[in-house]
């Protein structure tokens, strides 16, 4: 997960923004488009989880937990009390932050790391999942519904396009926050946390503090993303939103990509998104897609340990050994 | 509230709790003694379910005595699962064990929703259905048994690892890797033998599931976060633990059922989790570390 020190170059940045800006221009077809936009809604839940798990160190098997909320919150606040859903999207900011710091506070507290803040963070996303299956006002297990009403006040586009590019900033921001947060002191930091928490200790960095603000910005981005979803999909319900299967998939676009990388979870997403459609569309069969992630997670933690993105780097890469 | 509806409850949820204890000491012996999590413990679990029901099916071998069939085949394949993958490929690193588990859980789990498509599964053996009475309620037969035999299984592991050599060789490991490999212990051995027992227990537990549960493709869901919740409410490594946190936990959502309702009454169990992760990170019997 060592990052380099070595900058990138910006020529490499706004190569690849032009080429997302052009993408849709140059294939324009709902299914092409569709494609970009969940590629780029899957880099940016996967910026969310490594900015805590990359960048931080800070494993997290619940990551869902702040998309969920994100997503209920707006959600709720548009249909329950009528607010435009546009206000959602920090709404949502808000609610992930919150609950990333709530379980932050609470976790780091109590000392946990590693394994066991993997598995607090799952039965945490758990908890959730349960409370909103069993409550009214998220519409229970039933789900919420939002009403097909196009129009851009009403964050629902006439064409998808508008989606793409309204994600297209959001992502844009996550990695411009990514490359950030590898120049900054404060990145320096978690660097130190991740590699070893206790000479970062001794080094003078309140460990406690900087784990608890990487997870309220890695919450604040996780809940626009589940925003996002909610107002892509017009529909939601606890096991879609509070389910393992989407902390997985958060986990595995970084991992693939490159965990603790500006650009892993942009890479491993628009493979996923390759692979998903490529694998549906040559064999119809239902979950080999999955067959290969689950595969080429094995492979990439064996032995391409900084993710994919190593291959793009003229250096060999190094088995992640402690020490 | 009615008695008689309490007592159900009670034995229920003592039900419960057994064939949760059944699944999870091998994982306690895994997570525990070795502080891995094995990810892939559920998908193990659905593997194992479904060679009883293909024993069954195919061959018409009763499920209880598939366990001779099922206990030594699961340990032959977490031996050499772990020797020849999970061990090799994790580079001596925890969380890669961690990950390593779960991309096999995600791989086994599609690849078996290929083969066996989506759908639950049942068996019917002819003592299925045979009840007991136990003070006001009936109990199924096979629950009992399965009941029964997670008991005995935390008490043989508990005195295998307590006093075989093997036992000793994997408390070393388990307490101080590097010394051990220094008094000439075979840490990736004694790794890979643990992960073996882990996967032999459910082996047998599949053979006891069978008959009172179903099986597909995500069977492992229902059991993954209460298995890890057994072993952390019981304390690492301890199967005494086991046995008394799967009781807890099986208590606990029987009774979570009965006063919260359905959807509500799962909370329990993921609450309990949090809270002894909080506060008692290292269980009800475990040491403290």
């Amino acid at each position: 997960m060592n990052s380099t020190l070595k900058p990138i170059p910006w020529k490499l940045h706004l190569g690849v923004l032009a080429v997302a800006i052009v993408f849709p221009f140059v294939f324009p077809s709902n299914f092409m488009v569709n494609f970009g936009v969940m590629a780029l809604f899957y880099a940016f839940i996967g910026q969310s989880w490594n900015i805590a798990g990359g960048f931080a160190g800070q494993l997290s098997f619940g990551h869902v937990a702040f998309f969920g909320v994100g997503a209920y919150a707006s959600t709720i606040l548009q249909m329950r009390y009528g607010f435009s859903p546009w206000l959602g999207l920090p709404a949502a900011a808000l609610a992930g932050a919150v609950v990333g710091g709530i379980i932050a506070v609470l976790a780091f507290r109590a000392g946990l790391k590693g394994s066991y803040l993997a598995l607090i963070t799952l039965a945490f996303a758990e908890v959730l999942r349960i409370v909103a299956n069993s409550i009214s006002i998220t519409g229970g297990g039933l789900g919420m519904l939002i009403p097909m009403k196009a129009s851009v006040a009403n964050f629902q586009f006439t064409e998808r396009i508008g989606f793409y590019f309204l994600i297209l900033v959001l992502t844009a921001g996550s990695i411009a926050l990514a490359e950030w947060l590898r120049r900054s002191r404060f990145g320096a930091q978690l660097a130190a946390i991740r590699e070893n928490e206790d000479s970062a200790k001794a080094l003078g960095i309140d460990v406690f503090a900087e784990k608890v603000k990487v997870m309220v910005i890695s919450g604040a981005i996780g809940g626009m993303g589940g925003c996002f979803f909610a107002q892509y999909f017009l529909y939601i319900d606890p096991l879609v939103v509070f389910g393992v299967d989407k902390s997985v998939e958060m986990l595995l676009v970084s991992m693939i990509g490159g965990a603790g990388t500006v650009y892993g979870p942009l890479v491993g997403s628009v493979l996923l998104a390759l692979i998903s459609d490529v694998t549906r569309d040559l064999t119809q069969i239902q979950g080999l897609s999955l067959v290969l992630y689950g595969g080429l997670l094995v492979v990439i933690i064996a032995y391409l340990p900084n993710g994919l993105i190593d291959l793009f780097k003229r250096r060999t890469p190094s088995p992640r050994k402690r020490d | 509230m009615d008695p008689t509806i309490l007592a159900a409850a009670t034995i229920n949820g003592v039900l419960l709790g057994g064939m949760y204890t059944l699944v999870a000491c091998g994982l306690t012996l895994i997570y525990g003694v070795l502080h891995i999590i094995n990810f892939a413990h559920g998908s193990m679990l659905m593997l194992a379910m479904f060679g009883v029901y293909y024993l069954l099916t195919k061959l018409g071998i009763d499920p209880y005595v598939s366990i001779v069939v099922m206990v030594p085949a699961m340990y032959l394949f977490g031996y050499v699962l772990y020797k020849g993958l999970i061990g090799r490929l994790a580079h001596g690193r925890d969380e890669n064990i961690l990950l390593i588990t779960l991309g096999l859980s995600i791989l086994i789990e599609n690849l078996a929703l290929l083969f066996f498509k989506g759908d639950s599964r049942t068996i019917s053996v002819s003592y299925s259905d045979r009840m007991i009475e136990i003070g006001p309620t009936l109990v199924a037969l096979p629950k009992l048994i399965s009941f029964v035999v997670a008991i005995v299984l935390c008490i043989a592991l508990g005195l295998f690892i307590q006093h075989t050599d093997t036992g000793r060789s994997i408390r070393a490991v388990a307490k101080e890797r590097v010394g051990a490999r220094l008094m000439g212990i075979d840490v990736d051995r004694i790794f890979a033998i643990s992960y073996g027992i882990g996967l032999a227990t459910l082996g047998a537990a599949a053979c006891l599931l069978m008959p009172i549960f179903y099986v597909s493709p995500s069977i492992g869901h229902v059991f993954v976060l209460v298995s890890f919740t057994v072993v952390v409410l019981g304390g690492m490594g301890s199967f005494t633990g086991a046995a008394v946190g799967g009781l807890i936990v099986g208590l606990t959502e029987s009774f979570g059922g009965l006063f919260l309702g359905e959807s509500l009454g799962q909370i329990g169990i993921s609450l309990i989790f949090i809270l002894i992760l909080l506060f008692r990170p290292s269980g009800l019997f475990g040491a403290k570390s």
